[in-house]
């Protein structure tokens, strides 16, 4: 258990809730420095000032293209995640004939848009896998402008099949953009393994240890996508808007070293899930979401039966362990999960879900620690209902 | 003690909060997220979650939400519909306490190791001999003891009140003084699902809500010889007792006096026609026990309490015969029973659509 110190408290925290966001690596927060302090220039201007902050973007650029496998003109910086997800959904349909498509199980970023587009949306099967029937016959239903399957699910970490997928889009709808959410997969696949299959793939810095509100698109050259954003026209033309200069230096770094340990973390981090689900067995009524062949190592997924989540997740922090279940609303409430439900999972079982997710600084001990504070917690709120029953018979 | 404080981000639980936390309590901020559809001012709309937390920062306690949208929804907004489509005039106010704050929240606070639940109502909870009483809240004016009425004993040994000793201008003033955000927040109104919100047909509130829900009929209204006076728009809408928005002018003062939904007609009269010896009530709560003899009823939020007997010897239906003739209480209102001296309450039921023969004219 680490020591943290939250508003001048000091706490012992679990930090098991890495899928929301992961704490920034030193080697970024470093790299940020020059760029919020001496070089502060605008990189779009004319004088040597300027050029500095230029060249730091650029390198920048060129790193991240790199991680990518793709050409450095095909990277966009833009504020996150949702944007880049947005940009691919919405700049595909405006320059484009067609409706956009998109699994039942996608992020927000993408369903919301696909959603407002009157677009289509492919069911996925009992383990989250995309329904590769459903997305043909989606696909022979008139003109589709781009079709969006995430690589990583934000909250089973059920990795796609998109060489499968994009075989299909070829086939049945050769105009449409491809495009995939990566957000969940920077960490743990390597994204030169992704890229071949898709024209378009989304990053946000803040995942794999860069700094919140810096994202990445790229956008393979030639796809025609209309900017979201318009203005003084950087990015050429496609994402108008000052560069965080400080925020895509420090995500270049974030991603390089996050490349770089990644065969090693895979490794690591699996053995820890492993172990986790183990500690885990004697629970009654748990169940894993999804196996551990289709899914990320930094994601582990499972539902009790006859646990709420809202009641558990309170029960855990009370503890100090930082785990999260489905997403929240604007308004900070638990809504029930679209990705279990598109899964099949019933409302009684999914009403029990709990994600906890791993990284960089996820370690052994940490888990196993969590592992007690779940049985227990399980045990407290059981114990609880089983008082309230009789208290009523 | 630890304290879970439901607040809805009002004043009322706003301070409510505060004092837990002066009397040195262990205290938690709960906001219920109840209704997932569309609001103006209602209790969960996200700036009243806002409101709620900002109070809870300023006052250092944790704050939660709770998605209580399932149980909102299966245990007061259908009632609500359902009653509407016979007839019946529902309490959603009532049940939502009855259901959510008081047994859903309990339930959680109990399973989360809490020793009490606390809201912002204007109402007592005081020992009388051996058992608890609800009293009526300080301030005569916001006195909120008729919409808690359904707590038991188990129910009040866990249940706080702070501001109940209050009236309304010293909950203001003390939130005022402590600077909270919602000091001069106005108090909220109404069905807290119900929107101003124009539907396709250009209708707002209740009717709106509905007619996305049920369908409404048309119905005639006659006087109480069938003679045809007019009609009304929809039938579902009409409550018993109601005078304004039906047909049948006249010189005489006309109320509904009788709503037959399935037969599409509406009955005006007079109010003498109106008025009964008795009542009677079902699914009756008693906050300490049976009680049989006289009592004062209280028929609407704020309504003046009425002389009656209590005769019963079924522990769910009470028979509540009035002290002299009474208007009819429209079908699904809540009765609520006080101690002759109008101090505390000893239950509630809920009135029942039943065919009950007019008082001696």
């Amino acid at each position: 258990m680490r020591a943290v110190t939250l508003c001048g408290v000091a706490e012992r925290l679990i930090y098991l809730d890495h899928a929301a966001t992961t704490p920034m690596r030193a080697e970024a927060v470093e790299a940020m420095r020059p760029y919020l302090t001496e070089v502060f220039a605008n990189p779009s201007g004319s004088h040597r000032f300027a050029r500095r902050a230029r060249q730091a973007v650029d390198e920048a650029r060129e790193s991240i293209a790199a991680t990518i496998g793709c050409d450095l003109g095909e990277i966009v910086f833009t504020s996150g995640g949702t944007e880049s997800d947005n940009m691919a959904v919405r700049g595909s349909a405006e320059s484009r004939a067609g409706r956009p498509v998109c699994t039942a199980t996608e992020h927000h970023a993408v369903l919301h848009a696909v959603e407002r587009l009157a677009g289509g949306v492919v069911r996925v099967g009992a383990t989250g896998e995309v329904d590769l029937e459903h997305l043909e016959s989606v696909l022979a239903d008139g003109p589709v402008s781009s079709v969006s399957v995430m690589a990583v699910n934000n909250e089973t970490g059920v990795i796609a099949d998109l060489a499968a997928v994009s075989r299909i889009v070829r086939r049945r709808a050769p105009g449409a953009v491809v495009h995939t959410d990566a957000v969940q997969a920077a960490c743990w696949i390597d994204l030169r393994t992704i890229w071949p299959h898709v024209d378009t793939l989304a990053l946000s810095a803040h995942k794999f240890g860069g700094p919140k509100g810096v994202g990445v698109l790229a956008i393979r050259a030639g796809s025609n996508l209309a900017p979201l954003i318009l203005g003084g026209g950087q990015e050429r033309d496609r994402r108008s808007g000052t560069h965080n200069v400080a925020g895509i230096v420090s995500t270049a770094t974030a991603l390089a070293l996050t490349d770089h340990e990644r065969a090693a973390e895979v490794a690591r981090v699996s053995a820890i899930r492993e172990e986790l689900f183990t500690r885990l067995a004697s629970i009654e009524g748990l169940r894993r979401t999804v196996p551990a062949t289709s899914s990320v190592p930094g994601v582990a997924h499972l539902c009790i039966t006859g646990v709420e989540s809202e009641a558990l997740l309170y029960l855990l922090d009370e503890e100090g362990v930082c785990a999260s279940s489905a997403s929240a609303c604007a308004s900070g409430a638990m809504e029930p999960s679209h990705v279990l439900a598109a899964m099949g999972v019933g409302s009684d079982l999914a009403r029990g879900s709990l994600r906890l997710s791993f990284g960089h600084t996820t370690t052994a001990s940490e888990v196993a620690d969590a592992a007690d504070v779940i049985g227990r917690s399980v045990e407290r709120v059981r114990e609880a209902t089983r008082r309230l029953g009789s208290s009523r018979n | 003690m630890k304290v879970l404080v439901a607040m809805s981000g009002g004043v009322d639980s706003s301070v409510a909060a505060a004092l837990l936390c002066e009397q040195g309590h262990e205290v938690v901020g709960v906001t219920l997220r109840l209704w997932g559809g569309e609001s103006d001012t209602g209790c969960c709309s996200v700036s009243d979650v806002d409101d709620a937390r900002r109070v809870a920062q300023q006052l250092g306690i944790d704050h939660l939400v709770f998605n209580f949208t399932d149980d909102f929804h299966r245990d007061v907004v259908e009632p609500y519909v359902a009653d509407h489509a016979t007839g019946v005039t529902p309490n959603p106010c009532i049940e939502c306490n009855r259901h959510l704050k008081f047994d859903r929240l309990f339930d959680r606070a109990e399973i989360l190791g809490f020793d009490a639940v606390a809201t912002g109502h204007h109402a007592r909870i005081a020992a009388d001999g051996s058992c608890l009483r609800v009293e009526r809240g300080a301030d005569p004016a916001k006195d909120q003891s008729y919409v808690v009425h359904m707590l038991d004993q188990s129910r009040l040994a866990r249940t706080l009140f702070p501001v109940g000793h209050m009236t309304k201008s010293d909950v203001r003033h003390h939130a005022a003084r402590l600077g909270l955000r919602t000091a001069s927040k106005p108090d909220s109104q109404d069905v807290c699902f119900i929107t101003s919100t124009k539907n396709e047909a250009g209708e707002t509130g209740r009717s709106a809500f509905l007619r996305r829900r049920i369908e409404l009929h048309p119905a005639e209204v006659v006087d109480e010889s069938g003679q045809r006076l007019g009609s009304v728009e929809s039938v579902e809408l009409v409550t018993l007792g109601q005078r304004r928005g039906v047909a049948g002018g006249g010189g005489t003062k006309r109320f509904v006096v009788d709503v037959d939904v399935p037969g599409r007609r509406v009955t005006v009269g007079p109010e003498e026609s109106l008025l009964v010896d008795h009542e009677i009530g079902t699914a009756t709560t008693w906050s300490a026990g049976p009680y049989s003899g006289s009592v004062l009823v209280q028929c609407s939020a704020h309504g003046a309490p009425r002389s009656a007997t209590i005769v019963s010897d079924d522990p769910n239906e009470v028979r509540v015969e009035w002290a002299k003739p009474e208007r009819r209480i429209s079908p699904g209102q809540s009765l609520v029973f006080y101690d002759p001296t109008d101090r505390f309450v000893l239950g509630g039921a809920t009135t029942v659509a039943s065919k009950i023969s007019s008082a001696t004219p």
